[in-house]
């Protein structure tokens, strides 16, 4: 029933003679939320940076949909459906929050410069097309009627939604969070949290997500990994996690 | 109006004029500086092949025998956009793109490097010497009082003042309006992020490139009738000029390096206007001076925040 996304295996990073990440398998079904989460430094991010092509893994696979991606740049990660976000904001802040929103649709505009320029009809639509399916996602994420705003004029909470309708606009199929509730209000985290299910429930997307707030990530998480200093230490449902003596003593240190 | 202002009033027409061609070159450096942080020294260079390329079709089309002037105009101005442009674009390919990701330093040295290539390239293919043309505009208005002083604007000025003014406009509304100046100013903003929601950010460079050297090129038209002459060192002082004008209003900015490049221009003639006209650069670059120790980052720039 539920096909495998994503299939993360061995995989491993070495800057020089730091290993930042050690043998972390990973995989991720259609329509699944999936958590990452361990101590500060445990090379979570370090992960992400590996699957979006920041980085490339030193050892191990990545499999998108039984293609490998490893080694790919990240612009050709991103066309094949895998988008992510930042631990820190990264909008255009200049522009207006409807502007974010076509930026990211330029790649599916197939126009040239100069139907741009004559404006003909072709472009008019494709441009009318791009405006429509950047309003459905502002209203998903009730920011429709800040679409004219410069985006940096945005609460922290409305920027991070923004990012996710963003990343949402490109179409993806799995949809990397880093960190999305840092720095939100509980308010904005319960929001964030409908956010994310309503993605996996009715946008039928996966969501891979790092996060520190462990109430957001037991409540939501169809399956969670913790990760300590870069090697794999458990994975399981949210009991599973709970009750794992490994996780408790590398969050808490030994008793 | 007394004696005093008619002057002044000539001088600021002078500065504006020589101010506005300034401005269209210094769109090219602010562009490229806004989305790769490069500074192009190469571009003085593009400015100086729009002018030769002007020459050269003009000086052809009246040998062919096409006598009328806003016929060989345009078709000028069309070659060298078009010249110019696949310069700009060639620089940034085979000079810039395979530097990038390195350290800043590197690129800058080998647009030092393209800049002397340029140079005498056209010193070789053209010769080192100055090339002429006959003023093709010629004749104006004069007004005020002529028992005092006659202020004189010509043909030639409003031309350079209307296509200015158009080129700017237009750019205005590509990068306002359109979706590859949408996709500039996200370039510009965060260059990582736009790749990463699947832009090709290297045409969007190479686009960049292109839009500063069409530019470079109109102001190479424009001055290269202005003056009459051309010759293959004439981009050195230009482009220095040019890059001045960015960096005083601000550099990245665009509104900035139209405003740098008035400033610019005007500061000059009225200088000239009082002292020796040797002291003009002593002034422009003496003001460059005092606007960057009380604002570093120039009129319209933004402070700079080192990105972690």
């Amino acid at each position: 029933m539920s096909q495998l996304l994503l299939d993360v295996n061995g995989l491993t990073m070495r800057f020089g003679g730091l290993v930042a990440v050690n043998g972390v398998n990973l995989k991720v079904k259609n329509r699944q939320i999936v958590s990452v989460i361990g101590p500060n430094g445990a090379g979570k991010t370090t992960v992400f940076n590996c699957l979006s092509g920041f980085y490339i893994p030193t050892e191990g696979s990545v499999m998108l949909k039984d293609e490998q991606i490893a080694g790919l740049k990240d612009y050709q990660i991103s066309r094949k459906g895998l988008v992510r976000t930042f631990q820190h904001v990264r909008l255009f802040q200049k522009m207006t929050v409807i502007e974010n929103m076509l930026v990211a649709q330029h790649r599916h505009m197939n126009t040239n410069l100069l139907s741009g320029l004559l404006k003909t009809p072709n472009y008019r639509r494709l441009e009318k097309d791009a405006m429509n399916h950047a309003a459905h996602w502002l209203e998903e994420v009730g920011l429709l009627e800040f679409a004219n705003r410069e985006a940096g004029n945005l609460s922290y909470g409305q920027q991070r939604r923004l990012e996710i309708a963003r990343c949402m606009v490109t179409q993806p199929e799995l949809l990397m969070l880093d960190e999305p509730a840092a720095g939100l209000n509980p308010n904005e985290t319960k929001e964030l949290d409908e956010l994310i299910i309503k993605l996996r429930d009715e946008h039928e997307i996966s969501i891979l997500l790092i996060e520190h707030d462990m109430s957001l990530v037991m409540g939501i998480s169809d399956h969670i990994y913790v990760i300590a200093q870069g090697t794999p230490l458990a994975d399981g449902n949210a009991e599973q996690i709970k009750g794992n003596a490994d996780v408790i003593k590398a969050y808490l240190g030994e008793e | 109006m007394s004696e005093f202002s008619l002057y002044l009033l000539q001088q600021l027409i002078n500065g504006l004029t020589i101010g506005s061609t300034y401005a269209l070159i210094a769109i090219g450096y602010t562009m490229v500086y806004g989305i790769i942080g490069m500074i192009n020294f190469a571009h003085g260079e593009i400015y100086m092949i729009g002018s030769y390329v002007t020459f050269i079709v003009i000086a052809g089309l009246m040998g062919m025998g096409i006598a009328s002037l806003p016929i060989i105009l345009i078709i000028a101005l069309v070659v060298a956009i078009f010249i110019s442009s696949t310069y700009g674009w060639t620089v940034e390919r085979v000079a810039y793109r395979p530097l990038r990701g390195t350290n800043r330093l590197i690129p800058l040295i080998s647009a030092i490097g393209m800049s002397i290539f340029l140079q005498n390239f056209v010193v070789l293919s053209q010769g080192s010497r100055d090339v002429a043309l006959p003023p093709q505009i010629t004749g104006g208005w004069n007004f005020g009082d002529p028992s005092l002083f006659e202020v004189s604007l010509s043909y030639m000025q409003v031309l350079i003042f209307a296509v200015t003014f158009i080129s700017m406009t237009l750019l205005t509304l590509f990068i306002s309006r359109s979706r590859m100046g949408r996709a500039c100013r996200a370039c510009s903003e965060d260059l990582g992020m736009t790749n990463l929601l699947g832009i090709d950010t290297n045409k969007i460079i190479a686009l960049t490139f292109i839009v500063g050297a069409a530019l470079a090129a109109i102001a190479g038209l424009l001055l290269g009738l202005y003056y009459g002459v051309v010759n293959p060192f004439v981009g050195f002082i230009a482009g220095l000029k040019a890059f001045t004008a960015a960096v005083l209003g601000g550099i990245g900015s665009i509104p900035g390096a139209m405003l740098g490049g008035l400033i610019l221009g005007v500061t000059e003639a009225m200088t000239a206007a009082f002292f020796p006209s040797e002291y003009k650069d002593v002034v422009s670059f003496g003001l460059l001076v005092t606007i960057l120790l009380f604002r570093p980052s120039g009129l319209l720039g933004k402070p700079e925040v080192e990105k972690v």
